[in-house]
C-alpha cells in the first residue's frame, strides 16, 4: 500500500487518541474545510498558561483525522507560546510522510485550529 | 453542412466522416492514446475521471504539433502565407464544430476558453442587456458552479431573482411543477443535459419546450453530452448551447458558445480588443460580425485547430457507439460496484444516465478512497465535483466518482472494484 497510508496513520484514523469532548474547556475552536467537507471542533484545558488537556471531534479523511489525533498528543504539556511557534513542518513531522499539495491542507486542518485557539487566546488577554 | 446562412464560409476541412453507429473497436481506440500506455507507480493507468477532462488522441496531438512546426501565425490579420494558413485551419475547425453539433452555420459557434466563459459570456452581455430588477432565471439543484456563480453574481448586481427545478432522492429532476417554476417573468431557463455527479440524463427537448411556452430562451450546459452522444441544437432547438473541448478529447483551453444567429447578433459585445471590431476610433468603435464580435484578442488558435481534430476522431468512432458503449459499461460498473461492501450509488438507474457512476462508500471520506485507488493507478475524482448544492441536498460533503470514456474497458471496471474491495479493507473502521 502506498506511503500516505502507513501502519501509523491508519491506527491513528482507526482509534483516534483524545476524540471526544472536555468537561470544561478553557478554549474551543471549530474550523472546517468546506471545500472537503473536513471539520474539527478543538477544544483545549489550560493551566499554567500551558496545555494541560485536549479534545476533538470532527469528520475527515484519514490525513486530517489522523493529524488531530497526532497533534493532540504532541501538545499536552506545551505552553501557548511554543504553540504559537508550531508550523507546517511540525504536523508533518508527527505524520513522518509525504503529502502533495493536494492533500496538505487536510493534514493542515487540525493546526489551523490549534493556532486559532492559541492566538485567539492572545487577544483575550 | 446543415442549413444556410447564405454566406460563403471556408469549410474545406469538413468532410463528412460520421460513421455507422457499429460497436466499438476498444483495443484498436485505446492504441491511439498514448498516454493509456503509461504507468504509475509501477501499474498501468486505469483512468477513470473522463467527466473532469479527457486524454488525447494521437491525432489530436499531431495536429497541435504539425500547427506549431508548421503554421504559426496570428489569425485574421497577417496577409503571409502562413497567417493565411492558420487562419484557413481555425476557421475550417470552427466550422467542423459547427456541423458536428448541427449548427445552421459556423457563425454561430463563438470559441471560448471552456463552458464556463461561455455561460459568462451569454450572462454578462445577454444579461446585462436584457435582464432587469424582478426579470427571473430558472436553474436546476443539479448544476454544475459554472452555471450557478455567473447567474448569482448577475443577480447581485441587477436585482434578478433565481429558481431552482428540484432534484429528487433519486436524482432525477422534479418536473411536475415546471410550469409554476417557469413565471411570466422567468427569461432564461439554464440546465445541464447531463449531470457530472448523479449522470442523470434530462429530457432536454421537453424542458426546451416548456421554457420557450413560457416565453424564456434556453441555456443548454451539454459539457457532459455532446462528447459522448450525438447531439443537434437544432433539434433540441436550445438557444444557447455551451461546451469544454478538454473533456472531448481535444485541448485545455478551448470551449464554445453555440446560440442562435439573431439573439447573438442583438447582443453586445463581452470583452473588448483586437479582432472583435470593425473601425476603431479614439472615442468609439464599431464592432465585427458574427462570430468574432465576441471573440476579443489573438485567440486559442493551436487549441482550436486541436478541437477540430478530436471532433473528427470522435465522427469516425461514431457518437452512438460512443454512447452505447458507455451505457453498456456503465450498467455493468453499478452492477459490480454494488457488489463492494458498504457503497451506495448516487444517481438514477443504469437505462437513466451517462456513463459515468457517483458513490460514496461507508464513512470512509471520497479522499481517502480516491487517494487509495490512486496507490493503484486507478484514478477517479473525488470531492463535490464543482456541485456543492446537490450535494447539500444529499446531506453529503463530498462522493467519489468513476466517468467513463469510448477507451475503458470491463477489465478497467474489474480493476476499480478489486480496488473499491481493498479500500474496504484498509480504512473500515
Amino acid at each position: 500500500m502506498m506511503d500516505l497510508y502507513a501502519e501509523e496513520i491508519l491506527d491513528h484514523y482507526k482509534h483516534p487518541r483524545h476524540f471526544g469532548h472536555l468537561d470544561d474547556p478553557s478554549l474551543t475552536y471549530h474550523d472546517r474545510n468546506p471545500l472537503c467537507g473536513d471539520e474539527i471542533t478543538l477544544e483545549l484545558k489550560i493551566a499554567d498558561n500551558k496545555v494541560a488537556d485536549v479534545a476533538f471531534t470532527g469528520h475527515g479523511c484519514a490525513i486530517s483525522r489522523a493529524a488531530a489525533s497526532m497533534m493532540s498528543e504532541e501538545i499536552i504539556g506545551k505552553s501557548l507560546d511554543e504553540l504559537k511557534d508550531w508550523n507546517k513542518e511540525s504536523i508533518l513531522d508527527l505524520l513522518g510522510i509525504e503529502v502533495g499539495p493536494v492533500r496538505i491542507k487536510c493534514a493542515l486542518l487540525p493546526l489551523k485550529a490549534l493556532k486559532a485557539a492559541v492566538w485567539g487566546l492572545g487577544e483575550d488577554e | 453542412m446543415k442549413g444556410a446562412c447564405g454566406e460563403e464560409y471556408d469549410a474545406t476541412m469538413t468532410q463528412s466522416t460520421h460513421s455507422q453507429s457499429t460497436a466499438l473497436d476498444v483495443s484498436a481506440i485505446r492504441a491511439d492514446f498514448p498516454i493509456l500506455a503509461r504507468q504509475v507507480r509501477g501499474r498501468p493507468l486505469v483512468y477513470l475521471d473522463n467527466a473532469a477532462s479527457s486524454q488525447k488522441p494521437q491525432a489530436v496531438l499531431d495536429t497541435l504539433d504539425r500547427y506549431y512546426r508548421q503554421t504559426n501565425a496570428n489569425v485574421h490579420r497577417g496577409v503571409h502565407t502562413l497567417s493565411e494558413e492558420a487562419t484557413a485551419q481555425y476557421e475550417a475547425a470552427r466550422a467542423r464544430v459547427s456541423e458536428f453539433i448541427g449548427a445552421c452555420c459556423p457563425k454561430e459557434v463563438i470559441w471560448t476558453r471552456n463552458a464556463t466563459e461561455a455561460i459568462n459570456l451569454v450572462a454578462y452581455s445577454w444579461g446585462r442587456a436584457n435582464l432587469q430588477r424582478g426579470d427571473r432565471v430558472l436553474l436546476t439543484e443539479m448544476e454544475h458552479h459554472a452555471n450557478l456563480v455567473p447567474w448569482q453574481i448577475l443577480a447581485a448586481e441587477r436585482g434578478i431573482e433565481l429558481d431552482f427545478v428540484p432534484v429528487a432522492d433519486n436524482g432525477t429532476l422534479v418536473l411536475d411543477n415546471l410550469d409554476r417554476l417557469l413565471t411570466p417573468r422567468t427569461r432564461l431557463f439554464g440546465f445541464t443535459a447531463m449531470s457530472n455527479v448523479v449522470g442523470t440524463l434530462n429530457p432536454v427537448k421537453e424542458m426546451t419546450a416548456a421554457g420557450h411556452k413560457a416565453g424564456a430562451l434556453v441555456l443548454l450546459d451539454a459539457c457532459q453530452s455532446v462528447p459522448h452522444m450525438p447531439v443537434d441544437v437544432q433539434d433540441l432547438d436550445v438557444d444557447f448551447m455551451v461546451f469544454s473541448g478538454h473533456k472531448m478529447l481535444g485541448p485545455t483551453g478551448i470551449g464554445a458558445l453555440w446560440g442562435r444567429r439573431e439573439i447573438l447578433n442583438a447582443m453586445p459585445p463581452f470583452m473588448g480588443g483586437g479582432d472583435m471590431i470593425r473601425e476603431v476610433h479614439l472615442r468609439e468603435s464599431r464592432w465585427n460580425e458574427l462570430p468574432w464580435k465576441f471573440e476579443a484578442g489573438t485567440p486559442a488558435i493551436a487549441q482550436a485547430i486541436g478541437l477540430g481534430a478530436a471532433v473528427a476522431y470522435l465522427e469516425r468512432a461514431g457518437l452512438a457507439a460512443i454512447h452505447q458503449a458507455e451505457r453498456d459499461l456503465t450498467a455493468y460498473a453499478m452492477q459490480r460496484m454494488s457488489e463492494v461492501e458498504g457503497l451506495r450509488i448516487l444517481g438514477p438507474a443504469a437505462d437513466q444516465r451517462g456513463g459515468l457512476v457517483s458513490f460514496v462508500l461507508g464513512d470512509v471520506h471520497p479522499h481517502d478512497i480516491a487517494a487509495a485507488l490512486d496507490g493503484m493507478a486507478i484514478a477517479i475524482r473525488a470531492g463535490h465535483h464543482c456541485a456543492q448544492p446537490l450535494h447539500e441536498r444529499y446531506g453529503i460533503a463530498a462522493s467519489a466518482r468513476a466517468s467513463f470514456y469510448l477507451y475503458n474497458t470491463k477489465e478497467e471496471v474489474d480493476m476499480l472494484v478489486k480496488g473499491l474491495h481493498k479500500v474496504v479493507e484498509i480504512f473500515a473502521l
